[in-house]
């Protein structure tokens, strides 16, 4: 579903991702490992189409589709979903309403018939029950206020609301205690599906003990340097990165 | 560097809706400003002999007064000689009933979305509306006056109730309070008049809707609202003009009056042509607008959503007199382009235990500058008094600006002040966080910006929080950067 190849790509003038290549099919969860400034957020962003981000070189397809060729919001419309590694305030917005017009958007788009106030809901509280969340948390502004592990939860709970074909999350174990982590990796396996494909971006192995990935790959210096089974992560968290920094695989 | 940046600055070029002219036959007078041009103005009206006194007092103390340069807004010299003080259209006969008002104009307004036809009106709204000087209709007169309720144009309230109008009159903007009102008081033509008897409370909305139409025209119009013991009052204007050139002065007064227990809600939706891309035309809205709580208890509560007008000049405030009165004052005011707006609230504390409230919330974009001026002034009577400040700056890109300048006098140790301030920008997080949840541009801006003002919408009456909504977004259009 989603084929990346050479992916080049820069911000604030410093190249960071220098030829990924990378195939996710449906079903499949991979991993993305790798130490600080390896370029494993600039991945995630690269993909949800951050305006700050510019791609040099390569190309990336989704379903067959040019995803580079998309705005961010046409991405997001598509199906590609993103749980930042910062979820960001926007004061006075409630949740509610800024997830049903987010929802509505996509319904949209997918040719969908948008839902009306009592079926938002419905859906809504089905998925906050699955998230052990409470339902007052609908009228709060959107993340403002909220701990580190609320803003993390909110993030796994729009993506529950939103259903993606394609959900890429940014770090979403960092800052969290093991409850958190736990009900975000189970909010996560619940959505786990034939139809879906997760890309769990993570510097620790610790997440990918509750989320089990169908392929780990290490990223260093922007280009993917290992790529393996759950096993790859075990191997990492005894060995630290260091190893995978010398050259590999060279004649 | 960022492609949303001109997506944003795209977005920017809707062009402002109320832009057009009606063509009718108009009444308008030499252009320039004299002692002649007060009479002729009152002559016009059949006004009493008093109240010609007191434009002419008016004329001669504005004579002696300069144009205040305190604000924080720049433009070039107002040539006073070279503006037309009155115009209005020719009515074909005299008006008995609604039905007969100009179709040309019946049409204006129904393009503004404000029929004058009674039963196709918002249900629970009368409307007076004005164009350029004079009134031309006013609607649901009767049904008003079924209750005791006057609500008329200005020129009919000198006619029929000149009683009130003498006593009220200038008792809270007096004709010597500032260049602009004084100017206002010498030539004013027309406005709205309300008065809600005692114990009443008005069933409707009371509306009025300014239009500006005529070329080189001031418009001056004054509104007086009286709201007799326990009497409770909404009212609501608007005001939109055509796009010219030029920039048009409007100076206008408002003066409310709150007896015992009674409560006055006063929404401005103020529209006025901002003036093109460049900074070229617009109306200068150079506006005072005052409320006295004179009774006990009494109530009276400002909102107001600025969107147009080249430069916005404006402190509606309380005169906070009687014992456990309370003052209110939520603003929203948003600058673009080239406008510039100073506004702001005064809250003059009188009576024991009188409590205010200020929110204020500023929106720049583009080169627009906007400036939040308040004063608190709390008297040596004024035991246990109470205010409380926020006020609150949106920047949506680098090139416009956002100031505020509080103000407070405190000369009792009983009271309590408090004072809050932020300032925010919207940042490119915040617009890409929305649009990777499926939501464009535009509209996270506008969510954004409805966030930021909710507090000041939840303040208007239902149909109008709507419109301003609307009114908001397409004057912050495509601003963000």
């Amino acid at each position: 579903m989603l084929t990346v190849r050479n992916l080049h790509a820069r911000v604030a003038g410093r190249d960071i991702l220098k030829g990924i290549d990378l195939s996710v099919r449906f079903g499949e969860v991979h991993a993305i490992m790798g130490p600080n400034g390896s370029g494993k957020s600039t991945l995630a962003r690269v993909l949800a189409g951050h305006p700050e981000y510019e791609v040099t070189a390569g190309e990336v397809t989704f379903e067959g589709e040019d995803l580079l060729a998309m705005d961010p919001e046409t991405r997001a419309r598509v199906g590609v979903f993103m749980a930042f590694q910062y979820p960001v305030e926007i004061p006075g917005v409630n949740n509610a309403y800024f997830l049903k017009t987010a929802l509505n958007t996509v319904r949209k788009h997918r040719g969908k018939e948008e839902l009306d106030a009592m079926e938002f809901l419905t859906l809504v509280r089905e998925r906050m029950k699955q998230l052990d969340m409470d339902e007052a948390f609908l009228n709060r502004p959107v993340n403002e206020g909220f701990s580190g592990g609320e803003k993390k939860r909110n993030e796994i709970f729009q993506m529950a609301v939103l259903e993606p074909r394609l959900a890429v999350l940014d770090e979403t174990d960092s800052g969290l205690d093991i409850d958190a982590l736990r009900v975000v990796a189970d909010g996560v396996n619940a959505m786990r599906s034939a139809d879906r494909a997760f890309l769990v971006v993570t510097h620790y192995q610790r997440l990918l003990t509750y989320i089990v990935p169908d392929v780990v790959h290490v990223l260093s210096e922007g280009r993917i340097v290992r790529s393996g089974d759950k096993s790859l992560a075990l191997e990492l968290e005894d060995k630290g990165y260091g190893w995978l920094e010398e050259p590999v695989g060279k004649p | 560097m960022s492609t949303s940046t001109d997506t944003i600055e795209e977005l920017a070029g809707r062009e402002y809706q109320h832009g057009f002219v009606t063509d009718v036959e108009q009444e308008v007078i030499p252009r320039g400003l004299s002692e002649d041009v007060v009479r002729m103005i009152s002559a016009k009206k059949n006004e009493p002999e008093w109240l010609l006194t007191w434009r002419l007092q008016a004329y001669r103390t504005w004579l002696a007064m300069k144009e205040p340069t305190w604000g924080n807004v720049t433009f070039g010299p107002i040539d006073y000689q070279n503006i037309i003080y009155y115009a209005a259209p020719k009515p074909k006969k005299t008006l008995t009933s609604l039905d007969e008002v100009d179709p040309e104009i019946r049409r204006t307004f129904e393009k503004l979305g404000i029929p004058l036809d009674e039963q196709k009106r918002f249900s629970g709204v009368a409307v007076d509306a004005v164009f350029d000087s004079v009134s031309v209709a006013t609607t649901f007169k009767e049904k008003l006056g079924e209750l005791g309720i006057i609500f008329c144009s200005f020129s009919d309230a000198v006619r029929n109730h000149p009683e009130l109008v003498r006593k009220y009159l200038g008792t809270v903007v007096p004709y010597t309070d500032n260049f602009f009102a004084t100017l206002n008081s010498a030539v004013f033509s027309d406005g709205s008049f309300a008065y809600i008897p005692k114990g009443v409370r008005c069933p409707m909305e009371l509306s009025t809707y300014f239009r500006i139409n005529a070329k080189e025209t001031g418009q001056f119009e004054r509104t007086l609202i009286v709201a007799e013991e326990g009497a409770y009052v909404s009212y609501l204007e608007g005001c939109t003009a055509p796009m010219r050139d030029e920039n048009q002065l409007h100076a206008a007064v408002v003066e409310l009056v709150a007896l015992d227990n009674a409560t006055i809600k006063y929404s401005t939706v103020q529209n006025w042509y901002p003036g093109d891309k460049d900074g070229k035309g617009g109306i200068y809205n150079f506006v005072t607008k005052r409320g006295a709580c004179a009774g006990v208890n009494s109530k009276i509560t400002w909102t107001q959503v600025e969107t147009g007008s080249a430069i916005t000049w404006k402190y509606p405030g309380c005169i906070l007199q009687g014992d456990n009165s309370i003052g209110e004052f939520y603003s929203v005011a948003t600058t673009n382009n080239w406008q510039q707006a100073d506004t702001g609230t005064k809250m003059i504390h009188l009576g024991k235990n009188t409590k205010s409230t200020i929110v204020s919330k500023g929106i720049s974009a583009g080169h627009g500058q906007n400036t939040y001026r308040g004063l608190v002034k709390i008297a040596k009577g004024a035991k246990g008094a109470h205010n409380y400040s926020k006020c609150d700056s949106l920047l949506i890109g680098d090139r416009c600006g956002a100031h505020t300048f509080p103000f407070l006098e405190i000369k009792n140790s009983t009271a309590r002040v408090e004072h809050e301030a932020s300032t925010s920008k919207i940042g490119e997080d915040q617009i890409f966080y929305c649009r990777q949840r499926g939501i464009s541009t535009e509209d996270a801006v506008n969510m954004i910006v409805s966030g930021f003002c909710k507090d000041v919408f939840r303040q208007l009456p239902m149909e109008f929080a709507v419109e301003a909504q609307k009114l908001l977004s397409v004057s912050l259009e495509g601003s963000v950067g």
